[in-house]
């Protein structure tokens, strides 16, 4: 029996379910140049924010105090705080190019007060006082307790951007295994390519925005290198199904195919990952803030790259493959083995 | 054709009855109260929702190689005098290799003796070389014995800080080794803000020495060069300390001291302040049985020359030994009560086996923790909500299942964490929030297929069968991806983001047995009540 679901046989009758995207066709190899554009506009736009920034500061993002090192008290004033009184007071005893912001909500009148790079463990400490005696001295009016202080060796920090950065390697290289092992070597290729991609992107945010990089920052962007991967491979496996299924397909049709089958998957799950993660953003607070937003950020460019970038880089080297007059075969993926 | 689910449906309860019990455990009674206690009895909050010092320490496994060393020297020079064999020296050439020996001098024609005593009694650790025309041999300890040795330095380490600090008598305290390979410790103490009181208490190695005086007080280090001919022997140390001739004290007087203690660290058993005649603190110390032996007979062959106490690298007290002593004895040197209470804690824990440096200090406002708790928690309830709504809007029937199962995943997480006591931190609310995420991305997998089944004409066992059958493969897949880059995360992580990964590892696990097997159960029990030809409602 073969019945469309709008059909009078549909065993759907009288209860048409709630779709999105239901038969679409869209072409998406098609408008390769249009995501090539876009993709190249935001990365080559947060490679340059780098570099600035690295020229600038030595490091390409600005770097929390995880990796800076240095000293940052949290203080809690009964009144209204002046910021400007607050950095003046800071100058008087000598402190230069103090940082200090409204911590999560004004009205809560807590000031975030960072001193700049400390160089050793004993002045890191002393730094700590020298914020306290300054405020009692010259910004007496306003009595305020210290919620919090942080404070981070360098070393430390060296150690924990080397971490980070093996981290994301490491996690990278474990994918692209998994991925040989389950589909093919270019599946993992292109898959980590635009994993790397939404990285790229993600950090060139926090760059071009001025964000501090945290260590729960690199946690978002781990979780996020999962989550574009996880998105990849809907795609992919529809890919491997559907080229088991029809052989004498062109391999652009079948990627066409596949996409629009879990576009509307992709869209849903993309929705309602984005929403909660959106509830993090907005209800979580500023000690989350740097988190969600990779998340925010990752979760759209992730969603877009496994359709814009994953995708169109398996046929394009197909495509080159059968231009340098080797094998035309399509990559046809090992067998499921599930 | 009827499923029998029975078996099914009672595994699924009991995992729900375990889970539960791992979140609240028995409560004392009904209340609300009551059932808040023990929740809070059984999750514990990570050190940035409750608050607490985070510390990271650095075990410096130099030292404890140095003082292995340092003990096969002196085993050295023992075996060769019971063997009978002459040598000039054993010592350490270079105090930035503390894994080389060196011993030189011995006889001429003895060198396959000095080789085969060397080899038999030391080649398991070391590698023996030379034996020359120098009549001199190096021992170097091997790589895998260093390594070794650094490891065990390091779980010794950690064993003491865990005895020190619960003194501290703190709740669930983390203490574990961090990082790979480099000799670091995380500690992190909730609701402890006293940091320089923690740091004294780990960090104090307060090591108590006894070593014979080789010669001094000299004033300063040139006095004490100079009367030994311009160099420090090398099996002797100098080093600082008071000294006190008839009435006049000298505060920074210079020793010589034989390099090897006579008692040290885990030689005392216990030391206790008292005070003597005139009021001043001391401390009365007693020893264990094997180390009263070694005292008694240094102390018989040396009646009338000198020993001294040294504590943390200083001469504390040099006293003359007027008669053999045995197992107990009386320091006079001074101590602040600060000093002398360390001192005997640190004798009651056992000492540390190599100092330790600190990486990273940090206390953490509690009043953060409350705030964020609050913040994170309602982040998650709504996240949750709005995504449970939306299930059922956009899959009616089917929805229900995807929300069960949820709710399902959410109870064996928490549970997990329950059993587990890992403890809850702000990325591991948020790892809970991905784990949601992705429990719904299985579910709308699951159902979109079959929609697409039920598209194509299917009856509704075969579509969810086909559907369930596909959406599995990709399952899997995404799954296995995420938990290798979680993995990554744990190994690489500390405190916070480990938290982050293990509730995002264990919530996928939960939610490959939630969102397939349990889903799939209420499918058929839905199946069976089903009246054939009947749609499902997705």
């Amino acid at each position: 029996m073969k019945a469309g679901a709008g059909s009078g046989s549909s065993p759907q009758e009288g209860r048409k379910p709630v779709e999105l995207f239901r038969g679409v066709n869209v072409d998406w190899l098609g408008k390769k140049w249009y995501f090539l554009g876009f993709s190249m506009i935001f990365s080559v736009a947060g490679i340059i924010s780098m570099s600035l920034h690295y020229a600038q500061t030595g490091s390409p993002v600005p770097l929390g105090v995880d990796f800076r090192g240095g000293t940052q008290v949290r203080v809690q004033f009964q009144q209204t705080p002046d910021l400007n009184k607050i950095r003046s007071a800071t100058e008087a005893v000598g402190i230069k190019d103090a940082s200090v912001v409204n911590f999560d909500d004004p009205a809560k009148n807590e000031v975030l007060i960072g001193l700049p790079e400390q160089h050793n463990e004993a002045s890191l400490e002393a730094g700590e006082k020298r914020i306290v005696d300054a405020l009692h001295t010259h910004y007496g009016g306003n009595p305020f307790t210290v919620r919090n202080v942080e404070v981070v060796g360098p070393t430390v920090g060296n150690q924990l951007k080397k971490q980070a950065a093996l981290a994301t390697l490491w996690s990278m290289l474990g994918m692209l295994v998994y991925l040989w092992f389950r589909f093919q070597l270019i599946y993992g290729v292109a898959a980590v390519v635009a994993c790397f991609h939404d990285t790229l992107i993600t950090v060139g945010f926090f760059s071009l925005l001025g964000k501090e990089i945290s260590l729960t920052v690199i946690a978002a962007i781990l979780t996020l290198i999962g989550y574009s991967m996880n998105d990849t491979i809907v795609v992919f496996d529809r890919i491997r199904e559907n080229l088991r299924l029809s052989r004498r397909e062109s391999l652009p049709d079948v990627v066409n195919r596949s996409i629009n089958q879990t576009l509307s998957r992709t869209v849903l799950t993309s929705g309602l990952t984005f929403l909660t993660v959106l509830s993090l953003y907005i209800f979580g607070g500023e000690v989350l803030n740097g988190f969600s937003f990779a998340l925010v950020v990752g979760i759209l460019i992730g969603t877009y790259s496994s359709i814009a970038v994953a995708a169109p880089m398996l046929v394009a080297w197909q495509q080159w493959r059968a231009k340098r007059g080797k094998t035309a075969a399509l990559p046809a993926a090992k067998r499921a083995r599930v | 054709m009827k499923k029998n689910l029975n078996n099914k449906i009672a595994l699924i309860a009991a995992v729900l009855v375990a889970f539960f019990y791992g979140i609240i455990g028995i409560p004392s009674g009904v209340t609300g109260k009551a059932l808040q206690e023990s929740l809070s009895k059984r999750i514990h909050l990570g050190l940035d929702l409750s608050g607490g010092a985070h510390l990271i320490l650095q075990v410096v496994v130099s030292e404890a190689v140095s003082a292995e060393t340092d003990n096969t020297v002196s085993r050295i020079q023992q075996d060769m005098k019971t063997a009978g064999f002459s040598f000039s020296q054993a010592y350490k050439p270079d105090p930035n290799k503390p894994e080389a020996i060196r011993l030189e001098g011995t006889a001429q024609g003895k060198a396959n003796d000095v080789r085969s005593l060397l080899e038999t009694k030391y080649g398991n650790q070391y590698d023996v070389t030379g034996g020359g025309a120098d009549n001199s041999w190096t021992l170097t300890m091997r790589p895998p014995a260093v390594k070794a040795l650094e490891d065990k330095t390091v779980q010794m380490a950690i064993e003491t800080i865990r005895v020190r600090v619960d003194e501290l008598g703190v709740n669930e305290p983390v203490i574990q080794e961090y990082g790979l390979g480099k000799d670091e410790i995380l500690v992190e103490l909730p609701g402890i803000d006293d940091l320089d009181r923690v740091k004294g208490l780990i960090q104090s190695t307060a090591r108590l020495e006894i070593h014979a005086v080789a010669g001094g007080p000299y004033k300063n280090d040139q006095e004490a060069l100079s009367s030994n001919g311009g160099a420090v022997p090398a099996d002797q140390e100098m080093l600082h300390g008071s000294s006190t001739v008839g009435t006049s004290t000298d505060s920074d007087a210079v020793w010589l001291l034989q390099r090897i203690s006579i008692v040290s660290g885990t030689d005392f058993r216990s030391a206790d302040q008292s005070t003597d005649q005139n009021g001043r603190r001391d401390v009365r110390f007693t020893l264990t049985n094997e180390a009263g032996e070694k005292f008694y007979d240094f102390t018989s062959k040396n009646v009338g020359k000198s020993m001294a106490v040294v504590m943390s690298g200083r001469v504390r007290e040099v006293a003359n030994i007027k008669e053999p002593i045995h197992d107990t004895g009386v320091i006079e040197g001074n101590f602040t009560p600060d000093e002398v209470e360390i001192l005997s804690k640190m004798l009651k824990t056992g000492a540390l086996p190599a100092s330790l440096n600190y990486l990273e200090d940090r206390t953490v406002g509690a009043s953060l923790g409350a705030d964020s708790i609050r913040q994170g928690v309602k982040a998650a309830i709504v996240g949750i909500l709005v995504v449970m709504a939306f299930m059922l809007f956009y899959y009616r029937g089917s929805g229900i299942n995807a929300d069960l199962a949820l709710l399902l995943n959410l109870i064996i997480l928490l549970g997990f964490l329950g059993f587990t006591s890992a403890a809850l931190t702000l990325p591991g609310i948020a790892g809970v929030i991905l784990t949601i995420g992705m429990g719904v991305d299985s579910n709308v997998l699951i159902f979109e297929r079959i929609r697409e089944e039920v598209r194509a004409g299917k009856a509704a066992s075969a579509a969810i069968d086909q559907g369930f059958a596909h959406a599995w493969v990709t399952i899997v897949d995404t799954h296995v991806t995420t938990i290798v880059s979680a993995a990554i995360l744990f190994v690489f992580g500390s405190g916070p983001v480990r938290g982050f990964a293990t509730t995002l590892t264990f919530g996928l696990l939960a939610n490959l047995f939630t969102a397939v097997f349990v889903s799939r159960v209420i499918f058929d029990w839905h199946l069976n009540k089903m009246k054939p030809g009947e749609p499902i409602s997705i």
